[in-house]
C-alpha cells in the first residue's frame, strides 16, 4: 500500500516536543549547567570543567566522602527494607485468607498503609516513636529498653525502617497474594498426589509462580527505598547527627541548606544515574529470565 | 495394585442435600477390577470429575465408602493413598528437570537415591523420555509435560491405580492418536488400573475395556464399547454414543406390537412396560434401519440425504419424528417416499429413559 508522505505531519508532534523540553530537558540542561560551574554569589559563575565530579567522586575530600557516606547509608536502608518487606510480605500473602467475607476485609486493611501520604506517614511515626508522648516510644522506655530516635542512631535506624516496613510490606503482600490467587488448584492436587510437604509446595511450586511479580515487587521498593525522603525527613531530619542521612537528604542539604549549586548539581546528575543503571540491571535481569524461557521453548 | 469398590457412594457440595437435584453424584455402587482399564463417559457437568476427585481423596464423599482391596479408605487423606491422577492441564514442577520431576513423588516418600534413579529410568524408558531427562521440564510441549505427569504416577511401586481427568484436552489433534496408543502400550506393561474421564466418546472407545456412561449425576450403564453400542440402557447413551447417535421415537406399546402414530412395527418379543411409566419409546441405531429394503416397509418422507465419505446419512421423518439412517455410499433413493424397515433384533423399548429388558 502505498502512504502518502508529507514532512508537514511533523509538525504536529511540536507540542509533545514543546511540553517534554519545559518538563524535562530543560530543567535537567539547568542542572547540568550548574554541575560545571562554580559561584560565589550574585549571580556570577565560573566555569569548573569537571571538577565538581571529579571532588564528589573521590572519597578523600570533604563532598566525596560525605557523598559515599550517604550513599552508603542508603544502600544499608534498602538492602534492610528489602531484607524485610520481601519475606514478610510473602508469608503475609500466604496467610490472607482465599475466600469467605475476610477475603475484602483482609484487602482494605492491607491496602490502607499505602493510601497514606508519605509525609502524615511521617508524622505519624515521628509523634507514635517519641519516647515523652509517643504511645510506642512511651512502652518501650518503660519496659526498660533505652530508645530514644532523636539521641541514638540505633533507634533512629529502627524507627524509619519499621515506619517503612509498616507502610510498604502491604504492596509485596498484595503482589504475592495477586500471585498465589493464579496458580490453578491443580497444582496444589497433584503436590498432595505427589506426597510433597507444604514447604515442599512452597519451594517447588508457589516461589517459581511468584518469580515475576516478585521481581517486579522488589524494583519497585528498591527504586522507591532508594529515592525516599519525605518520610525520614520528618521523622529524624537525617539525624541525630548524620546517622540518618541518605543520599535525598544530603542532597537538599547541598543544595537548599548551603546553596552549593554547582556541587548540588553534580551529585544530582550522579545520584541519578545511579538509579538509571540500576532500573537497567534490573531490566535486563527480567528479560533474559524470560529470554531464558523462550529459548528452551524454540529448543523443544 | 488395587481393586477399587464404590459402595453407596454420593456427593453433594450442598451442606444439606434434601432432593436428588442437590446431588452432584447421586449414590452409585461400582467395582474396578485390578489391572482394568475403564473410561468413565459423559458430557460437561455430569459428575465425572467428581467421582475422580473423590476417589483420588481430593474430595470427601458426602456418604457411602470407598474400599481398595477391601480395606475403606473413605477418610485417608489423598497423599496416604496409592493413587495418581493426571489433570486436563498438565502439572509439571518448572524449576526441575524431567528427571526431578520424575524422582519428586519418590523423594518426597523418603525412598532411597539408587532405587529412585532405578525406578525413574525405568519409567523414562516406558513413556520414551530418556533423552529428555536432564532437560528443564519447563520448556516442554504440552504433550510431553502430560507424559510427565503420567510418569509421576507410574514411577510409584506402590501406586494402584492412575486417574485421568481428561487429559488431552490441551494436546494436538495429531499428537492425541499416539499419546492414546501409548497410554494403551503403558497399561499392558505395568498392569495399573487406569481409569479415564472424557467427554469424546472415540477416546473412550479406544481406550477403555470398560465404558462407564454417566448423565446428570448418575451411572446410567456400564460396559464394553460393543454393549454400549448395540443394548443401550439408557436412551442417553444410545444417543451420547454413536454418530449420528440412535433415533428415538415415542410408541405405544402391547405385548409384541409397537404403535408409532397408525403405523404398526412387530417386535420379536413379547415386552411389558413397567407399571406407571410416563414415556415409551423406541429406540434403533441409523445403522440398523434400511430404506427401501422390503415391500412393507412404513412409509416415510425423505428430507435429504448427508454424505460423508464413507457412507450416507437419509434424514427421514416418520409421523413428523425425524429419524437418522445410515445407507451404503451407492445407494439412492428415488422421489421424497421411502419404505423403512428396521433389524428387529436391535430394536429396543424403553420406558422412562431406562431400557425394558424382555
Amino acid at each position: 500500500m502505498d502512504k502518502p508522505i508529507d514532512n508537514r505531519a511533523w509538525f504536529l508532534a511540536l507540542p509533545v516536543v514543546l511540553i517534554v523540553a519545559f518538563n524535562a530537558i530543560v530543567p535537567l540542561m539547568t542542572v547540568v549547567n550548574y554541575s560545571v560551574q562554580d559561584t560565589f554569589g550574585n549571580n556570577e559563575f565560573f566555569w569548573n570543567g569537571i571538577g565538581w565530579f571529579q571532588e564528589l567522586l573521590d572519597p578523600t575530600t570533604d563532598l566525596g566522602g560525605r557523598f559515599f557516606d550517604s550513599l552508603g547509608r542508603n544502600a544499608l536502608f534498602s538492602a534492610i527494607i528489602l531484607a524485610i518487606e520481601v519475606p514478610l510480605g510473602v508469608l503475609v500473602g500466604l496467610c490472607m485468607p482465599k475466600k469467605g467475607p475476610g477475603v475484602a476485609f483482609t484487602l482494605v486493611v492491607m491496602a490502607l498503609p499505602l493510601l497514606v501520604p508519605w509525609n502524615v506517614v511521617g508524622t505519624i511515626w515521628q509523634i507514635f516513636a517519641r519516647e515523652d508522648i509517643g504511645l510506642l516510644g512511651w512502652i518501650v522506655n518503660h519496659l526498660g529498653i533505652d530508645y530514644n530516635y532523636t539521641l541514638g542512631p540505633l533507634s533512629a535506624w529502627i524507627t524509619i525502617v519499621t515506619m517503612d516496613v509498616w507502610h510498604w510490606t502491604s504492596l509485596i503482600a498484595l503482589l504475592s497474594y495477586a500471585g498465589l490467587r493464579s496458580i490453578p488448584d491443580a497444582y496444589y492436587q497433584a503436590a498432595k498426589i505427589d506426597g510433597a510437604s507444604r514447604f515442599a509446595v512452597f519451594m517447588t511450586i508457589e516461589l517459581p509462580k511468584l518469580r515475576r511479580v516478585l521481581l517486579i515487587g522488589v524494583l519497585l521498593r528498591f527504586m522507591d527505598s532508594f529515592m525516599i525522603y519525605t518520610e525520614p525527613f520528618v521523622v529524624t531530619g537525617g539525624g541525630p547527627g548524620n546517622s540518618t542521612t541518605i543520599l535525598s537528604i544530603d542532597l537538599v542539604k547541598l543544595a537548599l541548606g548551603q546553596f552549593d549549586l554547582g556541587s548540588a548539581a553534580a551529585m544530582s546528575i550522579v545520584y541519578n544515574l545511579i538509579i538509571l543503571a540500576a532500573c537497567w540491571l534490573f531490566y535486563t535481569v527480567m528479560t533474559n529470565v524470560d529470554a531464558d524461557r523462550d529459548a528452551t521453548r524454540v529448543e523443544a | 495394585m488395587a481393586k477399587i469398590e464404590l459402595k453407596n457412594l454420593a456427593h453433594s457440595y450442598k451442606p444439606n442435600p434434601s432432593q436428588p437435584s442437590d446431588y452432584a453424584l447421586k449414590p452409585m455402587n461400582m467395582t474396578w477390577e485390578q489391572g482394568g482399564a475403564y473410561a468413565l463417559l459423559g458430557p460437561s457437568g455430569c459428575g465425572k470429575t467428581t467421582l475422580l476427585n473423590i476417589v483420588s481423596g481430593l474430595v470427601k464423599p458426602s456418604q457411602g465408602q470407598i474400599f481398595f482391596d477391601g480395606q475403606d479408605v473413605t477418610a485417608l487423606p489423598t497423599e496416604k493413598l496409592n493413587i495418581a491422577q493426571v489433570f486436563q492441564f498438565p502439572v509439571i514442577y518448572d524449576t526441575m528437570t524431567v528427571y526431578q520431576n520424575l524422582a519428586f513423588p519418590l523423594k518426597n516418600r523418603h525412598v532411597p537415591a539408587s532405587a529412585i534413579d532405578a525406578r525413574v529410568k525405568e519409567v523414562a524408558k516406558m513413556l520414551d523420555l530418556e533423552r529428555d531427562l536432564g532437560r528443564k521440564a519447563r520448556g516442554l510441549t504440552a504433550d510431553m509435560k502430560q507424559k510427565i505427569s503420567l510418569g509421576r504416577g507410574l514411577v510409584r511401586a506402590d501406586v494402584g491405580a492412575i486417574l485421568f481427568d481428561e487429559p488431552l484436552t490441551v494436546i494436538d489433534p495429531h499428537m492425541k492418536w499416539q499419546l492414546r496408543a501409548q497410554l494403551k502400550r503403558v497399561h499392558e506393561q505395568s498392569n495399573v488400573t487406569m481409569v479415564y474421564v472424557t467427554h469424546d466418546q472415540t477416546e473412550a472407545l479406544t481406550i477403555a475395556d470398560k465404558v462407564i456412561v454417566m448423565y446428570d449425576g448418575e451411572v446410567v450403564q456400564i460396559g464394553t464399547p460393543q454393549e454400549l453400542f448395540e443394548r443401550p440402557a439408557h436412551t442417553f447413551v444410545g444417543y451420547f454414543i454413536g454418530s449420528p447417535g440412535m433415533n428415538v421415537i415415542a410408541a405405544e406399546v402391547a405385548g409384541d406390537v409397537a404403535r408409532i402414530g397408525q403405523h404398526q412395527i412387530t417386535l420379536n418379543r413379547a415386552v411389558t412396560a413397567p407399571a406407571g411409566a410416563k414415556k415409551i419409546e423406541l429406540g434403533i441405531r441409523p445403522e440398523f434401519i434400511t430404506l427401501n429394503g422390503a415391500a412393507d416397509g412404513i412409509p416415510v418422507k425423505v428430507k435429504r440425504v448427508e454424505d460423508t465419505g464413507r457412507f450416507q446419512i437419509a434424514r427421514v421423518e416418520l409421523e413428523g419424528m425425524p429419524l437418522a439412517v445410515i445407507m451404503p455410499e451407492d445407494a439412492r433413493i428415488d422421489g421424497d417416499v421411502a419404505r423403512l424397515s428396521v433389524d428387529k433384533k436391535h430394536l429396543h423399548v424403553y420406558a422412562d429413559g431406562h431400557l425394558v429388558e424382555g
